[in-house]
């Protein structure tokens, strides 16, 4: 950090950072979205470490296995956006160190089994439950997280799914058509 | 599209336009009476509806900060949005899932069918299904409810096909694609449903009836309807002989205007029916307007509800289409041997992938919550309805500190379970799943009640002034040109989607305003 010059470094006092990812199923649906291998998410207000702590603590929290750090990134950048507000910058911090303290040492660097177990000491703390509710609207809610679940998100401007599968179920027998009457068309 | 002066007081006004005021107003205009209906939100469109569940919470639904009371589960999950319903022209008909049954005979006798059950304030309602049979018929006609006027019903989508194998599995006998305004295929001016998905998003092929796109067109074409949107009212003011005189409102730019009127008739959707009317109190009424009985806010009702979602091994994709795209309509009787009076119906329901995540377990994290997201593709829904017991407590009241923006105080939703919803509750929860076990199911999850669409019974009619706020006509006891027009006036729930009983009695009861208006009584 030596080298970086006085204004590159009160930029980085302010709380800028980088988180730099790389795509961990190259097969997944995902994959077949994304340009390129690899993923940034610049922050505004948070640094890169508090960054890193916040998606892996929101992996804990919904931890879906085949899921892309990708997609955990849309929470951390929701956070990073509302850590514009001084007061809540201070909560994400503090829940962070709190997370340190927690596991007796650094939480990042500890197994995944101890990590948990100092989310779990953390649950019911403002900091948990503003983590948990961003993840909730943050991590289902995009573009990623629709590809990565199948969900076909908005379907009007393709004419809906009248003739793309609305009843494509075949595993199951089809109902009588007095309790189901056949599509009329025209 | 008429404009009256705020000093006309020859005017109707109708304060609010969904499902109760929307209707009413158009009602009114065709038999050539001069409306103003206010409207608190805004007018949205086809063309502005999103298929995007946040972005059109934000777009339509009522947000306005409220508090809630009581052990009901959604003061704990959502303590300021006890209810889901819409800020916007055409009031909560811009997100109905469009279900049109009529309350059973019975339901309209809740005292003499179930008796005096304990902590419940059952009455029966002051007129019975027949004198309301032919109103129902023309709502049914109005709205283009399938499997009535020769409709043709819906073609059941992925959701149904797997919620009636299960049904039919378990011995259900009456499972079908619903009774729903929706159409299958054109009707006046509207468009068949195009199985898009999202109506609770607002229906953007117009295939689902509102009073948006309905009703209020139809009332403007009238010349007669002053339509005034981004008005919130704040109270209803009276004379010195007793009649109401006019409103008093913020227009959109914050300013306040008072409204003179003729009469004036309230459809905001019962929470906030219940606050004007209890901020409207003056001298000569101080504990709310119309409520010398004590009834308005009390008996606050949302239906017994709970949901049903099933994972299954193979792909259901219940998004696709319709939102409530059938219903088993068995456990809807009055059959006390299963432990509880009043029934329930069942009817399908999918929510996306963002609502999913926030109401299937609102609060729940870890890997228990997660896998069952991970089902989230291969998962079909279901939402039970049924009849919840009217109870004095459950009330709507004035915050005692907190305001809006207009100074007036903000409503507190008090709710707690009577033990006869909690034992129909656990009674459709157990055969929900038993629906979807007998499909193939590998996991079941009851999701417990959402924000409240149905708001119903805090200015019910009655056959006393002692026993309620207003007659079978949806009139005030205390006040004779004040008007009830929505679901505050049901004296009890029944167990069915409220929608079509709220249409039929308004278009009843413009019947009645005008007759009355003819004879010079009003």
């Amino acid at each position: 950090m030596r080298d970086l010059s006085p204004s590159r470094r009160e930029f980085l006092k302010q709380g800028s950072g980088f988180i730099i990812g790389a795509l961990a199923f190259s097969s997944g649906p995902i994959a077949l979205l994304a340009p390129s291998k690899t993923w940034a998410l610049e922050l505004s207000a948070l640094d890169e470490s508090t960054g890193r702590a916040l998606l892996k603590f929101a992996r804990h929290l919904f931890p879906h296995d085949t899921m892309e750090d990708a997609v955990y990134a849309m929470v951390v950048k929701a956070l990073d956006k509302d850590a514009g507000d001084a007061g809540l910058k201070k909560l994400l911090g503090d829940g962070v160190a709190g997370l340190d303290r927690a596991a007796g040492g650094k939480w990042m660097a500890q197994s995944a089994d101890r990590q948990l177990v100092a989310v779990m000491a953390l649950e019911g703390s403002a900091f948990f439950n503003k983590v948990r509710g961003t993840c909730v609207t943050a991590l289902y809610d995009n573009p990623l997280a629709y590809a990565h679940f199948g969900y076909e998100g908005s379907s009007w401007q393709k004419g809906g799914y009248l003739t793309r599968g609305f009843d494509d179920l075949k595993w199951l027998p089809d109902p009588p058509a007095d309790a189901s009457p056949p599509l009329r068309r025209g | 599209m008429a404009t009256y002066g705020t000093s006309d007081d020859s005017v109707v006004v109708v304060i609010g336009s969904g499902a109760g005021g929307g209707t009413l107003a158009n009602e009114l205009c065709q038999k050539g009476v001069n409306v103003v209906l206010l409207e608190a939100g805004k007018r949205e469109s086809l063309a502005t509806f999103v298929n995007d569940e946040w972005p059109s919470f934000g777009q339509l639904a009522w947000t306005d900060k409220r508090t809630t009371s009581g052990t009901w589960r959604v003061a704990r999950d959502f303590p300021n949005l006890p209810a889901w319903t819409c800020k916007a022209v055409g009031g909560t008909t811009t997100h109905w899932a469009g279900a049109s049954l009529r309350l059973q005979r019975h339901e309209f006798k809740a005292l003499s069918q179930y008796g005096r059950i304990g902590d419940a304030n059952l009455l029966d309602w002051p007129l019975t299904y027949e004198e309301l049979a032919p109103y129902y018929d023309k709502a049914e006609d109005k709205l283009g409810v399938t499997r009535t006027h020769g409709i043709p019903g819906l073609p059941g989508n992925n959701n149904f096909k797997v919620f009636y194998s299960g049904a039919k599995k378990v011995g259900y006998r009456n499972v079908h694609t619903g009774r729903m305004a929706i159409n299958s295929r054109p009707r006046k001016g509207r468009s068949p449903c195009l199985q898009i998905g999202f109506c609770f998003q607002g229906c953007k092929s117009g295939a689902k009836w509102s009073t948006l796109y309905a009703d209020i067109p139809q009332a403007e074409a009238t010349g007669r309807l002053d339509l005034r949107q981004e008005c919130f009212v704040t109270r209803i003011e009276h004379d010195a002989a007793g009649k109401a005189s006019g409103v008093v409102y913020f227009d959109g730019d914050g300013k306040e205007q008072r409204q003179k009127a003729r009469a004036v008739c309230v459809a905001c959707n019962s929470i906030e029916t219940a606050r004007l009317l209890l901020n409207s109190h003056s001298t000569q009424h101080p504990n709310g307007l119309a409520n010398s009985s004590g009834q308005v806010g009390r008996n606050y009702q949302r239906h017994m509800t709970g949901s049903v979602y099933a994972i299954f091994d193979k792909p259901v994709r219940m998004w696709r289409g319709t939102t409530m795209a059938g219903i088993v309509t068995d456990e809807s009787a009055n059959n006390p041997k299963r432990g509880f009076v009043g029934g329930y119906e069942m009817e399908t329901l999918s929510l996306g992938l963002p609502f999913m995540a926030a109401f299937l377990n609102p609060g729940a994290w870890g890997r228990e919550f997660a896998s069952a997201m991970d089902g989230y593709p291969n998962m079909a829904g279901m939402w039970l309805v049924g009849e919840d017991m009217p109870q004095e407590t459950n009330r709507v009241t004035l915050h005692p500190t907190e305001k809006d923006r207009f100074g007036m105080p903000i409503p507190n939703v008090h709710f707690d379970d009577h033990p006869n919803d909690v034992a129909m509750r656990a009674h459709a929860y157990r055969q929900g799943k038993a629906i979807y076990e007998a499909a193939g199911a590998k996991r079941v999850i009851l999701t417990p009640p959402y924000p409240s669409t149905h708001n119903l019974g805090v200015a019910r009619m009655a056959a006393s002034a002692r026993d309620g706020v207003c007659n079978k006509w949806g009139q005030t006891f205390d006040v004779p040109n004040l008007f009830i027009s929505d679901g505050s006036v049901f004296t009890t729930g029944g167990s069915e989607n409220p929608t079509l009983t709220i249409v039929t009695l308004a278009i009843r009861q413009a019947d009645h305003i005008a007759e009355r208006m003819g004879k010079g009584a009003l």
